[in-house]
């Protein structure tokens, strides 16, 4: 359980984390979300105690992580799989870490095999592709076996089958009732990934929620529609103030009537509907409607 | 949430609690996982023996073709007094100073390197007691820099004595020279923890080398002056002045110009410089962001 309340950051006169509250639940993968620049990775140094907040307070199973003397059986952390020195060994680093924690070193043999690097253990970390650093650095979280995970982006670099692997696996993290929090900047990355979700813009809260809810937030309501009436049919709908736009398969895409309005005035007026199939709110659509204000850098005008 | 923690899994059951030597244990796979350890350790502390050893040998062999005048100069003593120190051969200045740019960029390594790789928040993440960690460190690089001084110093007065055995080289009991073996082997660990707070304080790899080396070699060098008697106390109180004070062969002490350094002053120069070094390496981590 990460609990955060009124967290703030500021750096200079910029504000970084604005009054940032939130609660992060065992169990369920709670996805970290925001555009570049929103806050995401200063919050996480705060939750570990890394970066001081300038205000507010965060506490992880009711305690500020800094307050412990050691780390890693309470939490497992990825920042940035670099945080690495690229002279030691894959097995040499994580020697180091278990043994700082007084854990026993077959741990490190162990969460190599769990990360599918057992062959890389004696391999200079120079070497390494982005992808194996987020497996290392992902096995490094694990040595402890926390309750709790922070990741920060540990897909980049990841190939399309370690993307997958690291889906499951927190999964089964947040399955075996462990919390889990998992920042990304791409709502796609978190459509399969997390359950919760935690929104920031600004350094400010956009949602938490979960992911349904979430989706559900999007204003735009699509409905694709087929039918030969289509001239009947769509001047009845923009006589109700929706809009109608063809589509390359022959369907049209009513957008601003829901499919149940829809049904009832092609019932009325005898169109025949070959199709009629409310279109589930893109979660990346949703998202970005809801960050668009907030975007730090955006390139060009609004799109 | 207590409920919700007692379900979590626990394949992990060894209650491991938190112990000082496992952060010693753990600095001492640091230090010795890198290569560049063997390498800068080994190169460094074979280089100074080396210069010191060249210096014995060149010097026995000057001494045994020198030409001493059959009979004394008028108005001299019997026989011209040796003006050759045999202790100094042992501890050649730019040997020594080699010896303590090394040992600072050791130390200075082992605080920056975290920095400058990132190391660091993998490193507090694990152990957020920060000053517990550069505790680990400094006492773990101190004892390995203490050894590896040791060494350099009891081997470069061994060989340069044995070498000059036939032209007054001395034992360790003769006046002055267990002091200089001593001094000498304390300045590695010394300087080492000097690189290691200026690492901790500036954080950046190159800022941190002209740092330490400007403060190490450069400022005793500038504040040698004895018009001022406060520009020659300062140049005083740097470990190298204290370094050569402690080294001197006391027979040969005699111009120690105006306001000299007295051989308590220098041991308080150093044991200051450690406690300072110590000092500001732990305290400077305790809240800073990384």
């Amino acid at each position: 359980m990460i609990e955060a309340t009124e967290l703030t950051k500021r750096y200079g006169r910029t504000t970084a984390v604005d009054r940032l509250s939130f609660t992060v639940r065992p169990g369920v993968v709670t996805g970290f979300l925001g555009p570049n620049g929103a806050g995401k990775t200063t919050t996480l140094r705060m939750v570990l105690g890394l970066n001081q907040p300038t205000g507010g307070t965060v506490t992880v199973d009711g305690q500020p992580f800094g307050d412990r003397p050691r780390g890693l059986r309470h939490v497992g952390a990825l920042l940035n799989a670099d945080d690495v020195h690229g002279g030691r060994t894959a097995h040499a680093h994580l020697t180091m870490l278990a043994v700082s924690n007084g854990l026993p070193r077959r741990r490190v043999s162990e969460v190599l095999a769990e990360v599918g690097m057992a062959d890389a253990a004696g391999r200079r970390i120079d070497g390494f592709s982005l992808g194996m650093k987020q497996r290392l650095g992902i096995a490094a979280t694990l040595l402890g076996d926390p309750p709790v995970l922070l990741f920060d982006e540990p897909l980049n670099g990841l190939d399309p089958e370690g993307v997958r692997w690291a889906r499951g696996f927190f999964k089964q993290l947040a399955d075996e009732g462990r919390t889990v929090l998992v920042s990304s900047h791409l709502m796609r990355e978190m459509e399969q990934t997390a359950e919760e979700l935690i929104v920031i813009g600004r350094g400010r809260l956009i949602a938490a929620q979960s992911l349904r809810a979430f989706a559900a937030r999007s204003t735009q309501l699509r409905v694709s529609v087929r039918t030969p009436d289509t001239e009947l049919l769509a001047a009845l709908v923009t006589g109700e103030g929706a809009t109608v736009r063809p589509e390359d398969d022959g369907s049209y895409t009513v957008t601003g009537l829901p499919a149940e309005r829809i049904g009832e005035l092609a019932f009325t007026h005898r169109v025949r509907l070959h199709e009629l199939s409310p279109q589930r709110a893109s979660l990346e659509e949703a998202f970005m409607e809801l960050t668009q204000e907030s975007v730090e850098y955006s390139a060009g005008a609004a799109r | 949430m207590t409920a919700v923690l007692d379900n979590a899994p626990a394949r992990l059951r060894v209650g491991a609690p938190a112990r000082f030597r496992h952060l010693l244990a753990a600095e001492w796979i640091k230090l010795w996982s890198l290569r560049s350890t063997y390498w800068v350790l080994g190169a460094g502390a074979l280089t100074v023996i080396g210069i010191n050893a060249n210096s014995a040998a060149s010097n026995a062999d000057r001494l045994a073709h020198q030409q001493l005048p059959s009979e004394p100069p008028p108005g001299a003593s019997v026989r011209p007094e040796l003006l050759f120190d045999p202790l100094h051969t042992a501890f050649v200045d730019p040997a020594w100073q080699l010896l303590m740019v090394i040992a600072a960029t050791v130390g200075g390594i082992a605080v920056f390197g975290e920095y400058t790789s990132g190391l660091i928040r993998t490193t507090f993440t694990a152990v957020p007691d920060r000053q517990a960690v550069i505790a680990a460190k400094v006492t773990v690089v101190s004892a390995v820099m203490l050894t590896l001084g040791t060494l350099v110093s009891g081997t470069s007065f061994g060989v340069t004595q044995m070498l000059l055995r036939e032209y007054g080289g001395l034992s360790l009991g003769d006046p002055g020279a267990l002091r200089a073996v001593i001094a000498a082997a304390l300045l590695a660990p010394l300087c080492a923890l000097v690189g290691m707070a200026v690492g901790a304080v500036i954080r950046h790899a190159a800022g941190s080398i002209v740092a330490v080396i400007a403060l190490l070699l450069l400022v005793p060098a500038l504040f040698r002056g004895e018009r001022y008697r406060w520009v020659k106390e300062i140049g005083n109180a740097m470990p190298l002045s204290a370094w050569e004070r402690l080294v001197m062969n006391p027979e040969r002490a005699r111009d120690l110009g105006k306001y000299p350094l007295t051989i308590t002053e220098a041991w308080i120069v150093y044991g200051a410089w450690a406690t300072a070094a110590m000092a500001i390496a732990v305290l400077v981590v305790r809240r800073r962001d990384v």
